[in-house]
């Protein structure tokens, strides 16, 4: 039986970068790209990825929208798409991202693969949340989630593979947007929408390979046991959000908010899901220790979704107390680079700057540099 | 060779041979022993009866019933279907160094008086082979600069779990183990220098390279504490780069009282050029089996030779190689000793190799095996590094490789689709074995580990380059022919990938892979 893939392109996305609007979000925005000389950027990339289907066209059906959302990428490459859904050509909007991916749900596709940014992956997630496997294409401004592959060829042969069963293992992986708005006042807001569920072969997404190693639910767990095999009586522990973080709770039986911070003390639940100021309350006069993890594919610890720990949590639980996990495959992502902090606080970030050890296993850790 | 020649009409063997026990027919004898004589069993009477219950089979063992003849030619045709280091061009085992291995010294050990020997035997009646130990020690001191070492352990792993063991001794015979609790090493030496402390029970610590891709040593400084137990470091490191500032990593870590291993298992780039000593180590391991020319072996018939300093010999596994200035005896009389790592005293055969070849070389000759492998290695870099979507790790830091170099595909990929297990499941149809990728993580993207040591000519090292040349440009103009490859050899590709990620597909043997994969459960409840 011939697999479904959905292939949906989001043909504004991308425009604003090139001509420095820092995301292409919302039509004013789109009409200024436009008159500043913006050019279509997906629409290529997703041809990019197409290439690498090429080879199993036999085998599959493409389900995409019509025009620009799809239709024209996938019939310049000589393939024959089947065309669903109805748009207003050239006047796309985020509606037509969502249905579209609604209807692919629906149909059954086997995998969504979609060209855009995390405007785009969001109008998915809040289509379709996890019920799809789904892949980005990067053609975006703004690629802070963690959905897509390293380049438009990367996902389209991660898709190739996944479509004739040789990737079977999938992963969440977050979904992150900034406010655009205040990205071009020169503040970065980014929030943790939620997860989708992506093909996972370490070599496409991150440019790794490590088979012969624990999986990655063996080693959240490691993660876990180790993390609550050294929590003492005398800390609050303020647990980040995140699938890393997610299994600490777990096996502590406590109630998890995945997309924000939960308070545990004596390994009994404190608070689920606490802003900045609860948080103020909860450590006032009490020893606290913090553990986070990165979020989103650039590496940040601290700035992008977990903005409740703030400059003035950080500064009293103090920066010894700060306690970072991670998988070997996430933190080799970015290999090269820093960790990321951005609180918003030049100040805060110098200070936070510097070396952590890196717990990625049982009794296992690196030395990691975290930079501001 | 004489001349560089891509082997373009290269074919191999392809037998498509089942496993054994798939060729098994019920009732066919490989060998049917005679029938004791009666009077024999008159005397031994019911030998079988004689063993405890316990230990009594209740059915006969699960084992492939073929005929001699059949036995033989299944393996003959394995045998084809196999690329060993000895018929083609193995420059392919990057970390591993795949130098030329004399035969004479192969001669050497099947020699009966040699061969016939047993590890059970009276130490006066092995004399002779102590005598090799004994002398084959001093050599490895010399080369170490260091006071003490033990062939004991059955490869490069091994010696570095011995590491462990004596750095564990050593915190515990200061009552500090509970405190020492910390092991540091780098993500480029090799993967034992984690795993083995671990093993023995420490909790390790990472440091990751800087950006001209040495160990960072700020990261070091960060790392260090009174819990630091030791640091287990390779140098020059699995991607060839030698770090300038180990003396100073040695240095750091003994400010806080920890004890520093040098990881030698591939000492080619610098035998007779740098010592462990001189660089302040307390400990170091060789691969006996692999820098002195012995052949490979999987920590069976291997050896690695683990050295130390005076102050950490009494903790040495027993029994060590002594001369009294008459007889050459084993010492087990060390109380200190943290046991044993393995049973006797080594692998003789191996030492015995090792000792034939590093007599044959000498001090220059050593000396001679590092400057050609750095030499060649250099060469090769330069040849490679000019074919077409070819790179190395850390590329350009200005630093000279010493004995091999990770390269990376990453280019070739982007621009064509073709990764690193394509060319190396192209590369074996022109005879030239698949090659070392990297160790684990595969933080270098696509990568290759090449390491064209001393045995290699330069027509080797231009085969070699031109060979990659030939897939790269395959990979240009006609990709699908190296993602489809191999054509020519007997290695196949994988059908099911994604299996090697599910421990439930795993099956390391005839017994796991029928329970698992051909569901013969009941026939197997009923012979275990």
């Amino acid at each position: 039986m011939k697999k479904k893939l959905g292939l949906i392109v989001n043909p504004v996305a991308g425009m604003g970068g090139r001509v420095g609007l820092k995301g292409s979000d919302g039509p004013e925005i789109l009409m200024k790209a436009i008159e500043l000389g913006a050019k279509p950027q997906s629409p290529k990339r997703a041809i990019q990825a197409l290439q690498r289907l090429l080879d199993i066209k036999d085998q599959i059906d493409i389900i995409t929208y019509p025009d620009d959302m799809g239709e024209n990428e996938v019939r310049e490459l000589g393939m024959s798409p089947v065309v669903i859904g109805s748009i207003v050509k050239g006047m796309t909007t985020p509606e037509d991202t969502q249905i579209a991916a609604m209807q692919m749900k629906e149909i059954g596709v086997d995998l969504i693969l979609f060209a855009g940014g995390d405007g785009t992956a969001r109008n998915i997630y809040n289509a379709i949340g996890d019920q799809v496997i789904v892949l980005g294409i990067p053609a975006g401004v703004k690629i802070h989630s963690a959905v897509y592959g390293q380049n438009p060829k990367s996902s389209g042969e991660l898709a190739a593979l996944f479509l004739q069963d040789k990737v079977k293992e999938v992963q969440e992986a977050e979904v992150m947007d900034i406010d655009e708005e205040a990205f071009r006042a020169g503040r970065v807001s980014a929030k943790l929408y939620g997860y989708l569920k992506v093909p996972y072969e370490k070599r496409y997404v991150q440019n790794l390979k490590s088979g012969g190693v624990a999986g990655e639910k063996a080693t959240l767990e490691q993660i876990a046991n180790y993390i609550i095999d050294n929590m003492d009586d005398e800390h609050y522990y303020i647990i980040g959000p995140g699938t890393t973080t997610r299994p600490i709770m777990e096996k502590l039986g406590l109630k998890n908010t995945l997309l924000g911070v939960d308070v545990v003390y004596r390994k009994k639940l404190v608070a689920n899901d606490v802003n900045e100021q609860s948080l103020l309350k909860i450590i006032e006069g009490q020893k606290a220790k913090i553990i986070v993890t990165t979020i989103g594919g650039q590496g940040y610890i601290f700035g992008r979704g977990n903005q409740q720990l703030s400059p003035e949590v950080l500064t009293k639980v103090g920066k010894e107390n700060i306690i970072i996990v991670s998988t070997r495959d996430k933190l080799n992502t970015n290999f090269g680079s820093p960790l990321l902090v951005d609180t918003g606080d030049e100040e805060i970030n110098e200070w936070l700057s510097g070396y952590y050890r890196v717990i990625v296993g049982y009794e296992d850790s690196i030395m990691h540099r975290v930079s501001s | 060779m004489g001349i560089v020649k891509i082997r373009s009409d290269f074919q191999q063997a392809r037998w498509n041979e089942p496993i054994i026990y798939e060729m098994s027919t019920p009732g066919v004898r490989g060998i049917i022993p005679p029938e004791p004589e009666t009077a024999i069993k008159a005397i031994a009477g019911d030998v079988v009866g004689k063993l405890p219950e316990i230990i009594r089979r209740k059915t006969a063992p699960y084992l492939p019933e073929v005929s001699q003849k059949h036995v033989l030619a299944h393996w003959l045709r394995l045998s084809q279907e196999t690329m060993g280091s000895n018929i083609g061009n193995d420059i392919s085992e990057g970390t591993c160094t795949m130098k030329y291995n004399p035969r004479v010294n192969e001669a050497l050990v099947a020699e009966p008086n040699f061969a016939e020997l047993h590890p059970f035997q009276d130490e006066d009646t092995v004399q002779g082979i102590l005598e090799i130990y004994y002398k084959f020690e001093q050599f490895i001191k010399e080369i170490s600069g260091l006071d003490k070492v033990t062939f004991q352990p059955g490869g490069g792993n091994h010696a570095v779990y011995t590491a462990a063991s004596v750095v564990r001794a050593y915190w515990e015979a200061k009552g500090e183990l509970d405190k020492r609790t910390e092991v540091i090493t780098t993500i480029f030496s090799h993967p034992c220098d984690a795993a083995t402390p671990a093993t023995a029970g420490f909790k390790i610590i990472t440091i990751y390279p800087d950006e001209k891709g040495i160990p960072d040593i700020e990261a070091l400084k960060a790392a260090v504490s009174e819990r630091t137990a030791a640091i287990f470091m390779t140098n020059p490191e699995d991607i060839g780069i030698y770090n300038p500032k180990v003396d100073e990593f040695v240095k750091i870590v003994h400010d806080v009282g920890g004890l520093c291993f040098y990881d030698q298992a591939n000492a080619n780039a610098f035998l007779g050029v740098a010592r462990a000593k001189e660089a302040g180590f307390d400990m170091c391991h060789f691969n006996v089996h692999k820098t002195f020319g012995a052949p490979h072996g999987c920590s069976g018939p291997a050896t690695g030779a683990f050295c130390c300093t005076e102050e950490l010999a009494k903790y040495l596994p027993v029994p060590t190689v002594e001369f009294d200035g008459n007889k050459y005896y084993l010492d087990y009389n060390r109380p200190e000793s943290f046991g044993k790592v393995r049973d006797f005293y080594g692998v003789a055969g191996v030492v015995l190799k090792a000792y034939a070849w590093t007599m044959n070389l000498g001090a220059e000759g050593l000396r001679a095996c590092a400057d050609i492998s750095v030499i060649n290695n250099n060469y090769m870099e330069k040849k490679v590094l000019a074919i077409p979507g070819i790179t190395s790790a850390f590329q350009g830091n200005g630093i000279t490789r010493q004995e091999q170099i990770r390269y990376s595909f990453e280019k070739l990929h982007a621009d064509t689709g073709v990764g690193t297990d394509d060319v190396n499941a192209r590369i074996v149809d022109y005879g030239i074995p698949s090659y070392w990728t990297s160790h684990h993580p595969w933080v270098i993207p696509e990568p290759m580990t090449l390491e064209p040591c001393e045995t290699y000519s330069k027509d080797d090292i231009d085969e070699y380059a031109a060979v990659l040349a030939q897939i790269s440009k395959e990979a240009y103009e006609n990709p699908e022919i190296v993602k489809t490859a191999p054509h020519r050899s007997s290695s196949h590709r994988r059908n099911d990938e994604a299996s090697l990620d599910d421990p439930e597909k795993w099956a390391v043997t005839w017994r796991a892979y029928v329970k698992k994969h051909l569901s013969k459960k009941k026939e197997m409840d009923s012979v275990s």
